[in-house]
């Protein structure tokens, strides 16, 4: 019998026709302190200018500046690919003389955003839900240390369970290759010791091809990823790049022996975004609702309210009455069973 | 005191006939000076890991001892090592003071206290050395702060709050030379806008920085000059390259070569002139002239010393001596005083509470003495009682046993019937 073919391969196509017609969008927060070229960084990735008019504080503003949290949304395409980016910045952060809890009006911004996603998600209408989660926050540590600062543990500390972090080393060409070993490791073991979550990249498939999986073993043992970012255009071994010039060299920033750029934009826009979109929505969005919804149940509870407001099951866990009470009865099943054994043992002594 | 006072507008030029040979002063006078050798003292302030120990040991060409800091200090602390060098005939004792932990804490509003409190050690030190009675100050280890270091991070912008706030503390304690630290990071025209920037951010905020000085004119065009490429952009290295057919300190990177002391590279050279080469006997002067004057006024007034008394007239240190040592004989008095009528009334008090409690005791004993006393009469009234209820039970018994004998037989005849 012949095997008529079907059609259904044919899906992955749908699915990228259908996608290409929605559209995509991206939320990327970034964070440092002032003057690590975050807007640089930024403009470099995206190849084009989201900062044209800032205005920068001088020392004496920022003594006692505070956190703000400023968006930029732009709408772009490439190859009838529509993006709407946003760009959270957060300027402030660090550049106080005080920093107590400066990471505070940042994790209360995503925490905003989550509870706007679960309000829409539980409503009625939910054709149009906008999604303003931020999806992977760039932490740009300074290349001037010898490793994580207290600022930075505590940041990252307070929103690794929040959001995907990716760690960066900023400025990176003040940094000779060694130097840039010794602090990645370093910074690497200070992420371990102290417990921090960075933002993992998933394992790759096993019928991978081999220089995909080399490829993928490669950029795993990079990160964090030292980079530089350019505003300006310099010539270069006869092209035109985006590049830095100095009196002793040209640092190129896409130049992968220069820095690591190219690993970070192809990691965070080629293949990366969508799963950091997947595991800001499977694991930080649903942290965030399974607490939300603990909460308000308990408190339901404790109000002696019966309806809750958002749609969700009923709690099929036992509470705690009625748990301490099955253990009770185990209990005394189990004395109950010991007695009837050690009487069973008498018994079968004396007929000896 | 006879006090002669010249007057110097009666001065007479005089020409000499020959050769006098007192030209030779500033030789004697530097003679003396290499025999005792000089001290130079750097304090270097910035944030961990802003390269400090590596601009000392290139400075200096020499590997001074340093360990990696740690960025967990809880706070900052002052960390200062002395080595003696030499160079031709001329020993230096050179103190370098390092601020491990600035920069790392969360909260840095207590930051400059360590800093500031160390160099007011120093020039307390000093002045106690001063007053004293019999003091050596030519034998002296003097370890002010000559010159501080203050090391800004190359973010391009502008300075960090800290900075700012910092160099307002410092800048009438010591002499600050403010410098742009790894300052390969930063491009020419980037480095042009930074500077500008930093010193109109210095001056609008009040702060004062060493200037190189220009009264001099043997050295005023040269320092007039450095004065305006302030802060000094350098990048230190202790590491060699070969450039071409030399071997320089440099820093190699994968797009080019930073040569330390290329002066188109950055202004290591221009520090290294400055600060060592040409202004260092400046920078102590100033040190002694301004700086530790100025503690050592306000510390004396503090004290209670003046320069006049109320009629404006002058007073001297030793009348001001007696009368300050008067008055603090009298205090230590009147204290001695208070302490002894402290102590008889506290004796007074004392007695008088053991006596009251004698005679609380007292009270109590006799209350029990009468207690005792009510309870054996009531005692002795019961015996009586009982002696007396004994006996009339056995009257009664005697009574009942005759009256029973007389009478035995009528029992067993009621017992018949």
């Amino acid at each position: 019998n012949e095997k008529q073919y079907v059609g259904f391969a044919t899906l992955p196509n749908q699915v990228h026709r259908k996608s290409v017609k929605k559209g995509f969008d991206f939320t990327l927060m970034v964070a440092g302190e002032s003057g690590m070229g975050k807007s640089t960084l930024v403009n470099s990735l995206f190849l084009t200018d989201l900062y044209k008019d800032r205005k920068l504080l001088n020392a004496e503003e920022r003594i006692n500046q505070t956190v703000e949290i400023i968006k930029h949304t732009v709408d772009i395409e490439e190859k009838g690919v529509k993006l709407k980016l946003t760009i959270v910045d957060t300027p402030g952060f660090g550049d106080a003389v005080n920093n107590n809890e400066c990471w505070k009006p940042i994790t209360d911004y995503i925490d905003q955003q989550f509870e706007q996603y679960f309000r829409d998600e539980s409503g009625l209408n939910r054709k149009n839900i906008q999604d303003n989660r931020v999806h992977c926050c760039l932490y740009f540590i300074p290349p001037f240390g010898h490793g994580l600062r207290p600022v930075d543990v505590e940041f990252m500390k307070a929103l690794h369970e929040k959001v995907n972090i990716i760690p960066l080393i900023a400025k990176a060409d003040c940094l000779t290759p060694n130097e840039i070993k010794k602090l990645k490791d370093r910074i690497r073991e200070e992420i371990d010791k102290f417990g921090i979550k960075v933002y993992q990249f998933p394992e790759c498939d096993s019928d991978e091809d081999e220089e995909f999986k080399q490829l993928d073993k490669e950029l795993k043992e990079c990160t964090p990823f030292a980079v530089i970012g350019s505003n300006t255009v310099v010539e270069a071994r006869g092209q035109r790049v985006r590049g830095r010039l100095y009196p002793w060299g040209i640092v190129e920033v896409e130049n992968q022996s220069h820095c690591d750029f190219v690993k970070l934009r192809n990691m965070l826009i080629r293949s990366h975004m969508h799963d950091l979109k997947d595991v800001t929505c499977d694991v930080h969005y649903e942290n965030y609702r399974a607490q939300c919804i603990q909460e308000m149940t308990s408190k339901l509870a404790q109000d002696n309210r019966m309806e809750s407001p958002i749609p969700i099951l009923p709690l099929s866990t036992p509470d705690v009455d009625t748990e301490k009470l099955i253990k009770m009865k185990d209990e005394e099943l189990k004395r109950m069973q010991e007695m009837l054994n050690k009487m069973q043992q008498q018994m079968h002594e004396k007929d000896q | 005191t006879c006090s002669q006072t010249f007057d110097f507008f009666s001065l007479r030029n005089l020409s000499l006939g020959g050769h006098v040979g007192f030209d030779s002063l500033p030789d004697q006078l530097v003679s003396k000076s290499v025999t005792q050798g000089f001290c130079f003292n750097i304090l270097c302030v910035g944030e961990t890991g802003i390269g400090k120990s590596t601009l000392m040991n290139t400075l200096f060409n020499t590997m001074f001892e340093n360990e990696e800091a740690s960025h967990y200090q809880n706070g900052v602390y002052l960390r200062p090592r002395t080595y003696d060098l030499q160079e031709s005939n001329v020993h230096l004792k050179l103190t370098i003071v390092d601020t491990v932990g600035f920069g790392d804490q969360i909260n840095k509003e207590d930051s400059y206290k360590p800093i500031v409190d160390y160099i007011d050690t120093q020039f307390e030190n000093y002045l106690q050395e001063e007053l004293k009675i019999k003091r050596s100050l030519f034998n002296y280890h003097d370890t002010r702060i000559h010159i501080c270091l203050y090391f800004i991070a190359p973010t391009g912008h502008s300075l960090k709050s800290l900075d700012l706030v910092t160099m307002k503390k410092l800048d009438s304690k010591v002499n600050i030379i403010p410098i742009i630290a790894k300052a390969d990071t930063i491009s020419k025209s980037e480095l042009h806008k930074f500077k500008i920037k930093i010193m109109s951010e210095l001056v609008s905020n009040g702060v004062q920085i060493y200037q190189f000085p220009t009264d001099d004119e043997a050295v005023s065009e040269i320092n007039a000059s450095m004065n305006a490429h302030l802060p000094f952009a350098v990048v230190g290295s202790v590491e060699e390259v070969k450039v071409g057919n030399k071997t320089v300190r440099a820093r190699q990177y994968p797009w080019g070569v930073v040569q330390v002391e290329n002066e188109s590279h950055c202004d290591f050279v221009k520090l290294r002139e400055m600060l060592i080469r040409v202004n260092m006997e400046d920078l102590r002067e100033q040190t002694h002239a301004r700086h530790y004057e100025l503690y050592r006024r306000c510390k004396l007034e503090e004290m209670g010393f003046k320069d006049t008394d109320p009629d404006s007239q002058p007073f001297s240190l030793q009348e001001t001596y007696e009368a300050k040592r008067k008055e603090f004989l009298g205090d230590l008095q009147r204290k001695e005083e208070e302490m002894r009528q402290m102590f008889v009334n506290k004796v007074k008090e004392t007695e008088a509470e053991l006596k009251e409690k004698e005679r609380e005791l007292h009270d109590k004993f006799e209350q029990l003495k009468r207690m005792h006393q009510e309870e054996k009469r009531k005692v002795e009234e019961k015996r009586r009682d009982l002696e007396e209820e004994m006996n009339a039970f056995n009257r009664k018994k005697v009574a009942a046993e005759t009256l029973s004998l007389s009478q035995p037989l009528k029992k067993d005849k009621d017992k018949k019937k």
